[in-house]
């Protein structure tokens, strides 16, 4: 079964953190290893970190289709930063590496504990129905 | 002389992959150097053979492609001795690879026991028993299973990894741990054909279909052993179910339930077969889930119009099947076996009962049930809560739809 992990921590207009470069790395050692175990387990299926949200665009359809942009707004909402598609024999498993990276280090090495949504990845229906 | 290429040189040399790797393993007294190596000389094959037309001894020529692959493998490698060093401290007593090859049927075992051995994961069982007893590659693996070729070929690798750390022999079980080890063997080759038979909309539009290796696998099990009706009555299931799948799909792949599915679509000679195999291992004796399973799908497909099906016996059959292999999906059934023989009523007081012993919570197939049954009761209103609240749960976009749609046309009538 498939999971996809969403990690939603990113405010509009936030910026880069401002954090000392050795939590900085520290961070992004702890996600490359991440990343490395999961394809190591033959359990990655895709994984990807967004650009900030100061490039972000709402598009929507003008007439005749054309598309409009516009800008976001720091008041809005929380912006994905990435996620990781996983194929998984449990829903716990997915939990499980959901919750390895939420704690992610922050500043100081303290673990985030950032929230990450895990959601199934629809996929073929049972063999019979009623 | 070669032979022309054609679709019967792939399902042979798919066929031979077994038998290539039975005998390099026993050569080289190395399972996961062997497995790999065929999987290379099985890709030279489909990258020459095709131009070039087949050999004239195309089992020879893949043993010896794939015996080269390792000598160069093993002379080429830098950390040669480290590697030897390795193979000395995992190699088993050479009895473990008896040189005496055996028959054909005796590789296609121990190398289905091999893949489905209990230290694998469930994926990895699956993505080994397609390689090495299918003959697949792992690109084709991994595009049926919807992952990058990268992931595939790990899970391989480490499926290899554990049986080679479990110090599994190369060598067929003894009739008892056989009888043991069966039900994963016939688990995982039902997983495969459920993937397949679900994912399929109707037309085999794929180059590799699921559905058709699992019941190829399954018809090598069941020749391979002959003593255990469950391997035949796992392979009728797999027939009388496949038998359906050009009518369980409309234009649009939309979903069609089997009340709805036009019968003149049914593979008639697919269940013939399914129902001739059914009742050969019924008659010897050692009922178990899957000849139940493949009983109640040859019910089905004997009706020749929905309301012909004969429900009682099907309500029967789930009450065995109940005792044989209980379980939450079992007793779901059960109950919709009984609302068709003893009235919606009777399903919904089922139900009930499930849902207080709480045994099928977080699942959807509940609220698509009491949907149903609440639509033959004539509760539209009930009927249409329970159909959106199954939608909401499904992780199936196909039965999403299907659900959502059976919502809205009740909405609709009822205006």
């Amino acid at each position: 079964m498939k999971y996809m992990l969403m990690m939603n921590t990113m405010r509009a207009g936030q910026g880069v953190p401002n954090w000392p470069q050795k939590d900085l790395q520290a961070h992004i050692a702890y996600m490359k290893s991440l990343r490395g175990d999961l394809r190591e387990s033959g359990e990655l299926v895709a994984a990807e970190g967004l650009a900030f949200p100061d490039q972000a665009k709402l598009v929507r359809a003008g007439a005749g289709g054309i598309p409009i942009t516009d800008g976001v707004f720091p008041e809005t909402k929380e912006f994905l930063a990435g996620f990781w598609i996983v194929d998984v024999e449990t829903p716990e498993r997915a939990y499980a590496i959901a919750a390895r990276a939420s704690a992610a280090p922050g500043p100081g090495g303290e673990p985030l504990n950032m929230p990450i949504e895990a959601r199934p990845v629809m996929s073929a229906p049972p063999p019979e129905m009623l | 002389m070669p032979k022309p290429w054609d679709d019967a040189s792939e399902r042979l040399l798919r066929e031979l992959a077994p038998r290539a790797l039975g005998a390099v393993a026993r050569r080289f007294h190395d399972f996961a150097a062997a497995e790999d190596a065929v999987q290379e000389a099985l890709l030279a094959a489909f990258t020459q053979w095709p131009g070039e037309g087949s050999p004239e001894h195309p089992l020879a020529w893949l043993i010896q492609v794939a015996s080269r692959r390792i000598t160069d493998g093993i002379r080429g490698d830098a950390a040669r001795r480290e590697r030897e060093a390795e193979a000395a401290r995992f190699n088993p007593a050479a009895s473990w690879f008896p040189e005496a090859p055996p028959s054909e049927t005796d590789d296609t075992l121990i190398l289905l026991f091999m893949c489905c051995h209990p230290a694998l994961t469930t994926s990895s069982a699956i993505a080994l028993t397609l390689r090495a007893v299918g003959g697949l590659t792992t690109a084709e693996i991994a595009a049926a299973y919807l992952v990058p070729e990268a992931t595939m070929a790990q899970r391989i690798s480490r499926a290899k990894q554990s049986i080679r750390a479990s110090g599994a022999p190369f060598r067929l079980p003894s009739p008892a741990e056989r009888a043991e080890r069966l039900p994963a063997v016939l688990h995982v080759l039902y997983l495969i054909f459920n993937e397949g038979y679900a994912s399929s909309a109707g037309k085999r539009l794929q180059r590799l279909d699921l559905a058709q290796e699992a019941i190829r696998l399954a018809r090598c099990a069941k020749d391979a052993l002959p003593g255990h009706p469950e391997a035949a009555g796992l392979l009728a299931l797999m027939l009388l179910t496949d038998a359906r799948r050009a009518a369980r799909t409309g234009p649009g792949e939309e979903l069609i339930p089997l009340n709805k599915q036009d019968r003149a679509l049914w593979d008639h000679a697919e269940i013939a077969e399914g129902l001739a195999l059914l009742s050969a291992a019924l008659a010897q004796g050692a009922v178990g889930t899957y000849q139940l399973q493949a009983a109640i799908a040859a019910v089905h497909d004997e009706a020749p119009r929905p309301e012909d099906t004969d429900w009682r016996q099907i309500l029967a059959l789930y009450d065995l099947l109940k005792r044989v292999s209980p379980g939450p999906v079992v007793a779901l059934n059960y109950a919709v076996a009984a609302a068709m023989v003893h009235g919606p009523a009777k399903g919904i007081e089922l139900l009930d009962a499930l849902e207080r012993e709480g045994s099928l919570a977080e699942h959807h197939r509940p609220d698509a049930v009491r949907a149903h049954l609440l639509e033959m009761l004539g509760d539209r209103q009930n009927a249409i809560e329970h159909y959106r609240a199954a939608a909401a749960r499904t992780n199936s976009l196909p039965e999403r739809n299907y659900l959502m749609a059976q919502a809205a046309r009740l909405e609709e009538s009822s205006g």
